[in-house]
């Protein structure tokens, strides 16, 4: 897949697999954490008792599951594209978490705040319109 | 307040760190163009093998502790978007580590990005 289409195509298809898994695997995360309580240790023996009550969470292995698919989706795409392409371009990711949070584990979230994640989203759209790669003398 | 400080600093120095050591193992591997699972099985082995994605594993581990106890105190509306000041992070690794050609207007979305993190605080309510 050496076409200029053909690399464009492969970089969208495992980007779009990052911008489901990430947010997917930060969402169960959240909810698996939340079940478990503040993250608080006062003593030694207190680290056994989180670590057993973070890994016997099936959504906590639901969430680690779906970032290990964003991870190797993240890990191939690298292989070819600039990190300072396929970063920015996955940034969609932030307000899907934003509208997951909201849906999802009903958080609340302000209009100043839909705004940041908006801003957030122009700010990346712009790196990502930069030349994808600037350290060889190939292109994607 | 602090540990919640200390905690974004790990998520994002360590995260980033750990993204840059990835991409410049995988780059050591070059372009992968065979998608069928045992292809990307002997990819995935193959980059197992460069000393770089071990440590770039390692420092996104510390980081991926990091998000876990943040998400615990916070709501992961917040917790994400403020992780994208690792678009700093990265761009100033980029530049150093990996020797990209980072451009104004590369910067400018940046600027962006630092922006709109701000406002996330900012609307935290």
């Amino acid at each position: 897949m050496r076409s200029p289409l053909g690399l464009r195509f492969k970089t969208h298809l495992l980007i779009s697999l990052m911008i489901v898994f990430g947010p997917v695997g930060d969402v169960l995360l959240s909810k698996g954490m939340k079940r478990i309580g503040a993250v608080t240790i006062r003593a030694p023996a207190d680290l056994p008792r989180l670590f057993l009550g973070t890994f016997t969470s099936g959504m906590i292995w639901l969430g680690i599951g779906s970032l290990l698919l964003f991870f190797i989706a993240y890990m191939l795409v690298l292989s070819w594209a600039d990190y300072s392409y396929v970063q920015p371009a996955s940034s969609a990711a932030y307000g899907i978490v934003a509208l997951l949070g909201y849906l999802v584990l009903g958080e609340a979230i302000t209009p100043v705040r839909w705004a940041g994640v908006l801003v957030i989203c122009v700010g990346v759209y712009i790196v990502g319109h930069t030349p994808p790669r600037t350290t060889g003398s190939d292109s994607c | 307040m602090l540990s919640e400080l200390v905690f974004y600093c790990f998520i994002i120095v360590a995260g980033t760190a750990g993204e840059l050591c990835v991409t410049r193992a995988m780059k050591t591997i070059g372009e992968v163009t065979d998608f069928r699972p045992h292809a990307i099985v002997r990819v995935i082995g193959s980059a197992m093998r460069v000393p770089w994605m071990w440590i770039g594993i390692g420092l996104m581990t510390v980081g991926f502790f990091a998000l876990l106890a943040m998400l615990s105190l916070e709501n992961v509306s917040l917790v994400i978007p403020v992780t994208a000041l690792s678009y700093v992070a990265g761009t100033l690794g980029g530049e150093m580590f990996l020797g990209e050609q980072v451009t104004r207007q590369r910067w400018a979305g940046v600027a962006l990005v630092c922006l709109g993190v701000t406002l996330v605080f900012i609307g935290k309510g």
